[in-house]
């Protein structure tokens, strides 16, 4: 059957018929150039135009939406077999290989297949083609590319109100799991839906969590135990210490009681080196240092209060916020306090008061991370207000080298594991830092911005390539860093010593010569007091003093209101000099200058 | 009958050679010397990755066609020849 289209319209619907006509050009428009616009425009010469041939390109970037993978596996069952035989059976499947062996076709493909493959293996066996020819050569140096670093997955805060990740822990043996503690440190700005968990994830999955841990109260810091990989260690808001086996659930296992923990938030907690491999200590910024034993967290087995004062009194304590502890070293640890000041404290000692060893002051706010350098103990990092600062234990008055004052806040640092002159910082602004002391020391080696929100916590992991940061809006990055700065270099060791040496010795020598002019000073001092006989120098009586206070404060108060006086005089003369010029038109301005260099513009 | 398996077991009896299977059309292992998982394993991968060899082959040049796959891994080489639907499957150690 043949389809057909037909288009039908009556004769009488199609209107009038058209009639075309001639008709001369008409001028409609006549648009005259006026030169008077042309004075709006500035005459170029000689104008340069680049001109280029060639195809128009362009470069557009597209990013597509996060898809969520998941891996399963699926049971396959042997398949293949014509539907009498069972696979099962070894009697019927031998059967059936017996009768196609019996087959044409078979024994001809075998054979024809056989000599090619004879020819294949025998080829294989008489010359190896992929022997490697110079295996035995050094390797070259490679050439110096600039460092890089990748960023490998981000592990987003699953929950709808975002927390910010304060902590962050790599599992022990593996580095295959990171374990992150999701708080909100801002003061009172933590909502009511905001979920308390924790999580751990595992690397290769950045959808889910591996596991949640629900403390019941935010966790600051979480610590994976470096002994048995199943044990982690977290200290909360509220002060409480708890204790989670990944292999028992999400809850604790055990919590320490409120009244024997700390009374505001755990900023730091280390596992220490002990027998039994239990043993933590925590700090907190109400001043006070808790030992514990995990296997019963009621109470702690040691305190210390950070009093300068020695006296153990919680009122005059700096709060604490970091903590240093290094194995190689058990009786030593450090403390970082929110005032600035860095406490190197002794855990052997007798009496509490000979606990605090000595202090180091430096930075002008709270010194937020703190560590030893694994190659050089004697060397520390610290971090806080807008500068890294690395100290020598010997000096006491200064640190021995410092980054210049950085553009945000620095939050955190620590060194890298492998090499002894890389350390990283982050800061507030979402950059992650990675300076080679031996390299450069003005500026980071290599400066990366991770995210747009500030990053609060940094951790690298053993193996010095990956590096783990967590930002305000919980999302924590890894990024894996180029080999160039994950690889100890030749005589690195050596030369970072003789660096160090070297800013040590001229710290020394700084405060040597401090030492001479304050005793000079002294010295001179003292000699102008024996000149001037019985004035009492310095040490003025309190009476004295307040009397002189108050004489002061009169006499400003008198100047004061005299100034306001003569103030007033004078704008009384300008009022009535206004109310006789009333009589002028318009625009009256009208100067008037004063003994006081007052200007008066009346318009 | 007796030449193949005369050929087959002069295969296996050259130097290196770990592993011979014959694979039939439908993916079956017909003549083996590796145990049964193994060689269903092998049967049903290698004969994927053959025809899409194969096609590519065929697609760059029609006249043109595949005589064998070598896979050379880490720890061995895996030889591979279709004809004709069957499939001769050799795992060899190349000698060192």
């Amino acid at each position: 059957m043949e389809i057909v289209h037909v288009y039908t319209k009556l004769r009488a619907e199609f209107g009038r018929q058209c009639l075309f006509s001639d008709r001369p050009a008409e001028l409609l428009v006549d648009v005259l150039p006026d030169p008077s616009l042309g004075l709006q425009f500035i005459h170029k010469t000689p104008r340069d135009q680049a001109l280029q041939a060639c195809r128009d390109m362009s470069e557009h970037q597209v990013n597509t939406e996060r898809f969520e993978s998941d891996s399963c596996g699926i049971n396959h069952v042997e398949g293949g077999w014509p539907k009498d035989v069972n696979p099962q059976e070894m009697e019927q499947t031998i059967r059936f290989r017996k009768k196609v062996e019996k087959d044409e076709s078979y024994i001809n493909s075998t054979l024809q297949l056989g000599s090619v493959m004879e020819h294949c293996i025998r080829q294989n066996n008489a010359v190896d083609i992929y022997q490697e020819y110079f295996e035995d050569e050094e390797e070259v140096e490679e050439s110096q590319e600039p460092p890089f670093a990748k960023t490998i997955n981000v592990f987003r805060d699953p929950n709808e109100v975002k927390r910010t990740v304060t902590c962050l822990s790599w599992h022990p043996d593996s580095g295959r799991k990171l374990a992150a503690a999701y708080s909100c440190l801002e003061f009172q700005k933590t909502s009511k839906d905001m979920s308390l968990d924790s999580y751990i994830w595992d690397v290769e999955n950045p959808n889910r969590p591996e596991m949640t841990l629900k403390p019941t109260s935010p966790l600051v810091c979480l610590e994976y135990n470096p002994k048995d990989s199943h044990t982690l260690v977290g200290g909360s808001y509220n002060g409480q210490i708890a204790y989670w086996d990944t292999r028992r659930g999400s809850q604790p296992v055990e919590l320490s009681s409120v009244e024997q923990s700390h009374r505001d938030p755990v900023y730091k907690i280390i596992w220490l080196q002990s027998k039994t491999g239990t043993d933590a200590f925590s700090a907190s910024t109400d001043g006070q240092v808790l030992w514990w034993d995990v296997r019963k967290l009621s109470e702690p087995t040691e305190r210390l209060v950070l009093d300068p004062g020695r006296e153990g009194n919680l009122d005059r304590a700096l709060g604490a916020i970091s903590l240093e502890f290094e194995s190689t070293m058990p009786t030593k640890f450090m403390v970082g306090t929110e005032q600035g000041v860095v406490v190197s404290c002794n855990r052997k000692a007798k009496t509490p008061a000979e606990k605090i060893v000595c202090t180091y002051d430096g930075h002008h706010g709270p010194v937020y991370a703190l560590q030893r350098n694994p190659f050089f103990p004697k060397n520390f990092l610290t971090v806080g207000d807008w500068t890294a600062r690395i100290w020598s234990e010997d000096i006491k008055e200064s640190s021995i080298m410092w980054t210049k004052y950085q553009m945000s806040y620095l939050t955190d640092a620590c060194w890298s594991p492998v090499r002894p002159s890389v350390f990283f910082t982050v800061k507030m602004d979402g950059v992650l830092d990675i300076w080679d002391i031996l390299f450069k020391q003005n500026d980071p080696t290599l400066s990366l911005k991770v995210c747009d929100e500030a990053l609060y916590s940094l951790r690298v992991q053993d193996n010095g390539r990956l590096v783990a940061c967590g930002s305000q809006q919980g999302g924590a990055t890894l990024l894996e860093i180029c080999s160039g700065l994950s690889t100890l270099q030749k005589n690195e060791k050596s030369l970072l010593a003789a660096m160090f040496e070297r800013e040590t010795k001229r710290e020394k020598i700084l405060e040597a010569r401090q030492r001479e002019i304050r005793l000079k000073e002294r010295s001179r001092s003292e000699q102008s007091r024996e000149e001037e006989g019985g004035r009492e120098e310095g040490e003025e009586s309190p009476d004295q003093l307040i009397a002189r206070a108050e004489n002061n404060f009169f006499s400003v108060v008198e100047t004061e209101l005299r100034r306001r006086r003569e103030k007033e005089d004078e704008e009384n003369r300008v009022m009535s000099l206004i109310l006789y010029t009333q009589q002028s038109l318009t625009f009256c301005s009208l100067t008037f200058t004063s003994e006081n260099t007052k200007v008066l513009l009346l318009q | 009958m007796a030449e193949v398996e005369e050929t087959l077991k002069r295969i296996e009896a050259h130097k290196g050679v770990i592993g011979t299977i014959v694979v039939n059309a439908e993916g079956i292992p017909i003549r083996t010397n590796l145990d049964n998982s193994t060689a269903v394993q092998y049967a049903g991968l290698l004969r994927h990755l053959t025809m899409l060899a194969r096609s590519t082959v065929r697609d760059i040049d029609p006249q043109n066609d595949l005589i064998v796959l070598r896979i050379r891994t880490k720890k061995y080489e895996i030889m591979v020849a279709p004809e004709n639907g069957f499939l001769l499957i050799v795992i060899q150690n190349p000698c060192e």
